[in-house]
């Protein structure tokens, strides 16, 4: 299990993952279809791509809740800048989000690292410094007219089925491309390594010379990047532009990230985690959906259940476990 | 040595206005002068009436989130405390008639706001206390709890009618002065007690700078941590208790954007962000700045997005004159050491 890089965290997740499954599957007889399957991951796409920009910052000892309302400004930017341009395609539109995106992650770093503000102050001040100026400027209105290329659908993989047509979309596509870059980033590079130090003891972490400057810029420019790339996903997916869309989305991405293990105070977090947390979450937002409960019922469930995951997988609980096991190791040791 | 030639009666005075309480002072004074100079009508008295209305909520909420970051943690889940604690009122009431509910179904539904909050609170306060998760983290999964579940119950509708006594609470005059600011001064002075004169406040700055070495100390924490946040909580419950008195009316989601202006008072009086220092006072006092910034803004006729995106400038600044303050006192702490 280890060589496979699945830790306890992992461990736990894939169960609770396959019990939920095989519950859905009995109870709700369109959950185990493929096309059901295959719509559940183009919808997590977009918030995957958000979890694994989060993780880097997370990891760095970090948090950042300004991204998605980050997405929304650039969604708006980049429509605006396409517009301008007279349509574009697919190359400059990633290429601008990511620019734009990369920015805004940048100008979070900016006052986080120059001025020594806790990351959560800096992020809650840019949240409604973006948010702010985004409906100022916009007014509040949704863009639809966009280039036809981010509004057509691309399928990668379909497959006729008794249950309708079974699509895998481009969201899935360029999902697995920033999985696959950030797994690069913090498994293969000593960069990565040093993001891992830097979460871990920052005074540590500066004096073996790793400069904390260049790591605040790449976590949160890494987020920013991310954050981009999803915002112009998710206008791919909606196809169309609203300014607020996004609001609030920043909540459930950073729960589902905590509950694939990654610590809030840095050092500690993998990328499988965050796949299988956020599977978890929009399983159990799509089985309830199948089982036809109130969709008000959700976010008090998903609630309970990130609050039940955090006391249970914290540290605390099992020292208190093993602080109940002791006496009887002792025994056995005399 | 000026200090010694002073007579001891002004001695005090001058060692009770310290730096902190005279620079906010004097930006309060700045503030109302500007604002008494380019907005239309700011100095008349329905405006300050207005800004007496306005300020208990914001000031209970802001109470409610100084404890948890003295103690160095945070607690994102006041305003949606405060919702779900007026509508297990707001509930309490409607079984007993709604608008025509007599005397003892408005103290019971006092009692069932205060315990929602306590409760909610006490869960936050076990979970962090027990487990060590992060506060952040705790608070933020307790919102998404709360929050669901407060929109479960209603739907995303809201809830009205109150009974006239339970508005008299929000919307009344005692001696001419609001009501609502004497139950707000109550909780300042509540909590300045508790923050410099009981063993509570002293454990809460304790375990802000160094939770371990508290435990160690022989202070229990966990127990001090549980009921930092179950006041926090019951905190939050008045607060809740306010707006359905103000509005006559409860909705979930009511009051979210207080969250960023709560967080801004603590840090503009002065706490700390990592926790361990911070005093009550000087919190109020920066709340009535803002309060008289959110009102002259207001006066301005200034956009409401607008406003949001300059309250989250503003806590940009105060932040960053927080650092260059600190840098700057170093330095010159070095020039006179060096002499």
């Amino acid at each position: 299990m280890r060589k496979l890089g699945i830790g306890t965290t992992e461990g736990w997740l894939l169960v609770a993952i396959l019990l939920m499954g095989a519950t859905l599957s009995l109870l709700a007889p369109t959950f185990l279809t493929l096309s059901n399957l295959f719509d559940l991951l183009n919808a997590s796409s977009v918030n995957i791509i958000f979890g694994v920009g989060l993780l880097v910052v997370l990891i760095a000892g970090g948090i950042d809740i300004s991204f998605t309302v980050a997405a929304s400004v650039v969604q708006y930017l980049t429509a605006l800048t396409l517009q301008s341009f007279g349509g574009g395609d697919w190359a400059t539109g990633l290429l601008l989000a990511a620019a734009f995106g990369t920015l805004l992650g940048c100008f979070n770093a900016f006052w986080i690292y120059q001025f020594r503000i806790v990351s959560i102050v800096v992020t809650i001040a840019t949240y409604n410094l973006f948010f702010g100026l985004l409906m100022y400027f916009s007014g509040g209105v949704s863009l639809y007219d966009l280039p036809d290329w981010l509004t057509t659908r691309i399928a990668i993989v379909s497959i006729e089925t008794a249950n309708g047509r079974a699509e895998i979309t481009i969201l899935v596509v360029v999902m697995t491309f920033c999985v696959a870059a950030t797994w690069l980033l913090l498994r293969r590079t000593s960069t990565g390594r040093q993001l891992y130090a830097m979460g871990d003891n920052v005074e540590g972490a500066r004096r073996i010379g790793i400069s904390l400057g260049a790591m605040h810029y790449l976590a949160f420019g890494w987020l920013g990047f991310m954050a981009g790339i999803a915002g112009l996903m998710q206008a791919h997916y909606a196809q169309e532009v609203v300014p607020n869309a996004l609001y609030g989305r920043e909540l459930d991405v950073l729960a589902a990230v905590v509950l694939g293990g990654a610590r809030l105070g840095g050092g500690r977090g993998t990328i499988l985690g965050v796949l299988l947390g956020i599977l978890l979450v929009a399983m159990t937002q799509n089985g309830l959906n199948l089982l036809g409960i109130s969709p008000y019922a959700f976010k008090m469930i998903v609630g309970a259940i990130i609050l039940v995951a955090i006391t249970l997988s914290s540290e605390g609980v099992g020292r208190l476990i093993g602080s109940w096991h002791a006496p009887m190791r002792q025994r056995t040791a005399q | 040595m000026t200090t010694q030639a002073l007579s001891p009666d002004r001695r005090r005075i001058v060692r009770r206005l310290d730096p902190e309480i005279a620079s906010l002072l004097a930006l309060l004074v700045l503030v109302c002068i500007v604002f008494g100079a380019t907005a239309n009508g700011f100095t008349s008295a329905t405006t300050f009436t207005s800004m007496a209305f306005q300020l208990p909520e914001l000031g209970l909420l802001t109470l409610a989130m100084l404890m948890p970051i003295i103690s160095g943690g945070f607690n994102l889940a006041i305003t949606f405390t405060a919702n779900l604690c007026g509508l297990a009122m707001a509930a309490v009431l409607h079984k007993f008639g709604g608008a025509d509910a007599g005397a003892l179904a408005i103290m019971l539904g006092v009692a069932a706001a205060l315990a929602t909050g306590a409760v909610v609170g006490w869960l936050m306060g076990a979970i962090i206390a027990t487990t060590g998760a992060h506060p952040i983290l705790v608070s933020l999964s307790m919102m998404i709890f709360v929050r669901g579940l407060g929109e479960f119950l209603t739907r995303g509708g809201d809830i009205a009618g109150t009974p006239n006594a339970v508005q008299l609470i929000g919307q009344g005059t005692v001696f001419g002065i609001p009501a609502p600011l004497f139950v707000f001064a109550g909780a300042v002075v509540f909590w300045h007690v508790v923050m410099s004169r009981a063993r509570l406040g002293f454990a809460t700055r304790m375990i802000g700078s160094n939770l371990e070495a508290t435990r160690y100390s022989g202070v229990p924490t966990r127990r001090m941590l549980t009921l930092i946040y179950t006041l926090s909580g019951l905190m939050s419950g008045i607060a809740g208790i306010l707006m359905l008195a103000r509005f006559n009316s409860v909705r979930v989601g009511h009051g979210e954007a207080y969250l960023l202006i709560t967080v801004l008072a603590c840090f503009l009086g002065g706490v700390d962000p990592f926790g361990g220092f911070g005093r009550v006072v000087p919190v109020a006092l920066a709340l009535v700045i803002l309060q008289v910034i959110a009102s002259g803004l207001n006066l301005l006729g200034s956009n409401q997005h607008l406003a949001t995106a300059l309250w989250g400038g503003f806590l940009l600044l105060v932040m960053v004159a927080r650092s260059v303050w600190t840098w700057a006192s170093h330095f010159l702490q070095m020039m006179f050491a060096r002499r």
